[in-house]
């Protein structure tokens, strides 16, 4: 069997969720499970406009690539697709896609689940807040629980 | 050698990136932050917490005891938030 070669795109503009599984299972007969997570902007409780999030390009790609690649090592997975937005983006918009697909439900669920921990605590990306008022805000800060979540998977 | 700062520390120390020849005792990644903050009050706001500093050198993630000789580009950013 052909390696799996993730599909890894960092943008600005906004996906398609359905668009990219049917490219992620167009023609294939032999996946059995395709778990998807879409994270999006809130609006924490009526408080925020918009986020904005900076990211270093080159090494944003780079680094949710190699954990794309660390994650086919772990789980036999048949396709990967992860996108993530930079940019100003709305409560309600997508930012982030992750999609996994494997033979069985349990390989493609803990793949989501590990690069999504890892993306929180390993790929260049900051958000900035925007309130309401339109006025710039605070920069989110790192939660301590999502470094802890990366580490669960840590062997 | 580049410097590229992100998020609060690239607005703290008011650049984007800067070029800099380093002092030949400075050696590491600490000696690094150690050195910048002497460089001025902006660099000492940014730097003022060293340890919560992420760095990157050739856009591969570090920790601080990192040796810094063959770098070309060294990123400093805050602990990251995207996802």
């Amino acid at each position: 069997m052909a390696p799996v070669v993730p599909v890894v795109r960092v943008q600005p503009g906004d996906f398609d969720m359905a668009g990219e599984v049917e490219a992620l299972t167009a023609g294939r007969t032999d996946i059995g499970a395709v778990v998807t997570f879409l994270g999006m902007c809130r609006d924490e409780e009526g408080r925020l406009s918009a986020l904005e999030l900076e990211h270093y390009p080159g090494m944003a790609e780079g680094e949710i690539s190699r954990v794309a690649h660390e994650a086919l090592a772990r789980w036999p997975l048949q396709g990967l697709t992860v996108i993530h937005r930079y940019g100003r983006i709305a409560p309600g918009e997508n930012i982030v896609l992750v999609a996994c697909a494997s033979t069985h439900r349990r390989a493609a669920f803990e793949a989501a689940d590990f690069l999504m921990d890892y993306l929180k605590s390993r790929a260049p990306f900051w958000k900035k807040e925007f309130g309401v008022d339109g006025r710039e805000g605070e920069w989110v800060e790192a939660r301590e629980s999502d470094e802890r979540a990366a580490e669960r998977w840590q062997r | 050698m580049r410097l590229i700062y992100f998020a609060w520390v690239r607005e703290r120390i008011g650049k984007t990136q800067e070029d800099v020849d380093l002092p030949a005792e400075v050696k590491t990644v600490a000696d690094l932050l150690s050195w910048l903050r002497t460089r001025g009050e902006q660099y000492e706001h940014a730097l003022q917490h060293p340890d919560v500093i992420r760095v990157a050198i050739d856009q591969e993630h570090v920790d601080h005891r990192e040796r810094l000789e063959g770098a070309r580009e060294i990123a400093l950013f805050p602990p990251m938030t995207g996802g």
